[in-house]
């Protein structure tokens, strides 16, 4: 049989991005603990909006933990207490009836509130226009096993290009260090032949635009690691690491 | 900018400075403390071993020249990379909680930082700064651990360095981009194991001559 479970949140609320914010207190009330932490916000939000006040604004898209709209912090941990979990996949019954649960949107200079728990994350696409491409001339598509890739690379560069570009990481990261994002695309295209001629422009670039988007540096705290749905691995960060050392003392880019 | 500056400048190259200069005092420190077992060889082994060191002459000045060197470099970037963290974050979290990650080690590198720094002023105006014409080096340790406050501050001290040096050292491979699955838990529980004897050993040293010798 399904339970319910009555639960205080206490979401920060946010009016505009130069608004004054603050944590405010709501009830939700005979809450299913089959539903999606996403869904528990749509029954207050269904609440708010019946007593003529202001929804709670959030973001979320595919609710099924592909798409990386979706994340907050939930209790002082980024997408809340389940590992390899994005808030969209995290469940009530993860809850208990009476527990209070603090919701705030993820927190970085790089990630200007819009509103509520809404945060602009437009930082992760000049990041990705500052390298995580290739360039390739388009047209027929080459021949299958025409590049041998080893199979361990292939692994590995798709565990790293698993990463959905939540931003949990910089969220969750004390120093709101954007290194495991940066780790994961830099690993992904460097560990395949297709992204090796650009490797070196690639890092040098897209670490020079983590700089200038304010991002924190890394102090190895692995947080981010430990908050990532899909569980990407520091190894990432190590490799950006040796990439950049490559690039920048050993390779001609500038 | 040049290459190089702005190489060193990134958020990585500033943290290969840690590394680079953080992995050189833990070798100082291994040195050092070797140096200072020979205390336990008596009064006649220690100063010996001083008066050996100091026999070096030129070489020690240039060493510890490059040691003062690494030190400004670890100190300045280290503020540098504090300030800049600490601005990466306007608004704190109003619950703040790890998900597994940090350490007490990792926590508090700029806090142990400052305290190491602290201490090793300390310990310069003690030991290194004073004039030995009339005294031997062993009379002057002796004497200072005499009195029991510069013991629970030396054994304090080696407790803070054990601390920074328990997440500096697995951080520095890391760093180095030195993170292969076949080494890296080696390399971690190294790192513990040189904490540990940095604090036991050199940290047991005023405890000996307080109590001991
Ligand atoms: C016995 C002396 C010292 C040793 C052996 C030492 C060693 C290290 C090592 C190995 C690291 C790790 C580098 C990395 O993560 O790549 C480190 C980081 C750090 N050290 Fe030291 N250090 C010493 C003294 C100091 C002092 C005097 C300060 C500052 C006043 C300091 C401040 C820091 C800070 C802030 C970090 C963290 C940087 C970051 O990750 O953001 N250290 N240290
Ligand atoms: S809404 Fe798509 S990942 Fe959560």
């Amino acid at each position: 049989m399904t339970k319910t479970i009555n639960i205080t949140l206490k979401i920060w609320r946010q009016k505009g991005p130069e608004a004054k914010g603050r944590l405010e207190t709501a009830n939700a009330a005979n809450i299913s603990t089959d539903m999606s932490f996403l869904e528990m916000l749509d029954v207050v939000n269904e609440k708010l909006t019946v007593d003529g006040k202001e929804p709670i604004a959030f973001e979320s898209d595919c609710r099924e933990g592909i798409c990386g709209s979706c994340g907050c912090v939930v209790n002082g941990e980024a997408h809340g207490p389940e590992k390899g979990t994005s808030l969209c996949q995290l469940h009530m019954r993860h809850f208990n009836d009476g527990d209070t649960i603090v919701i705030e949107p993820w927190r970085a200079r790089a990630f200007p509130i819009i509103k509520d728990l809404i945060v602009d994350r437009a930082a992760l696409d000049d990041l990705i226009r500052a390298g995580g491409y290739i360039s390739v001339n388009t047209g027929s598509a080459p021949d299958a096993n025409t590049l041998p890739v080893p199979q361990r690379d292939a692994e590995l560069a798709f565990d790293a290009a698993a990463c959905i570009g939540c931003g949990a990481c910089i969220a969750a990261c004390p120093n709101a260090s954007a290194m495991l994002f940066v780790g994961a695309k830099v690993s992904h295209m460097a560990l395949l032949p297709q992204g090796r001629p650009e490797a070196a422009k690639r890092a040098l670039s897209m670490v020079g635009k983590m700089d200038d988007l304010a991002f924190g540096n890394c102090s190895n705290h692995k947080e981010c690691e430990a908050v990532c749905p899909k569980e990407i691995s520091i190894t990432n960060i190590a490799r950006l690491n040796r990439e950049y050392i490559k690039a920048g003392f050993g390779s001609a880019e500038k | 900018m040049n290459w190089l500056t702005q190489t060193l400048g990134s958020a990585i190259g500033k943290k290969l400075l840690m590394a680079i200069t953080g992995l050189s005092f833990i070798g100082f420190l291994a040195a050092h403390l070797a140096g200072n077992l020979t205390i336990y060889g008596g009064k006649d082994a220690f100063n010996s071993y001083a008066e050996h060191l100091h026999a070096l002459g030129p070489l020690l000045t240039v060493a510890e020249l490059g040691l003062l060197t690494f030190a400004l470099i670890h100190v300045l970037t280290g503020a540098l990379l504090f300030y800049q963290n600490w601005r990466a974050r306007p608004t704190r979290y109003a619950v703040d909680r790890s998900s597994g990650g940090r350490s007490i080690g990792s926590r508090t590198m700029p806090y142990t930082g400052v305290i190491i720094l602290a201490f090793v002023i300390f310990h310069l105006i003690n030991f290194s700064f004073v004039d030995k014409r009339h005294i031997t080096i062993f009379e002057l340790v002796a004497s200072a651990f005499q009195n029991p406050l510069y013991v629970v501050a030396y054994v304090a001290a080696m407790v803070v360095v054990a601390l920074h040096v328990s997440h500096g050292f697995w951080s520095l491979f890391q760093t180095l981009g030195a993170n292969h699955p076949k080494y890296m838990p080696a390399i971690t529980i190294i790192g513990l194991g040189l904490s540990l004897v940095f604090a036991i050993g050199f940290g047991f040293i005023p405890v000996y001559i307080l109590f001991i010798a």
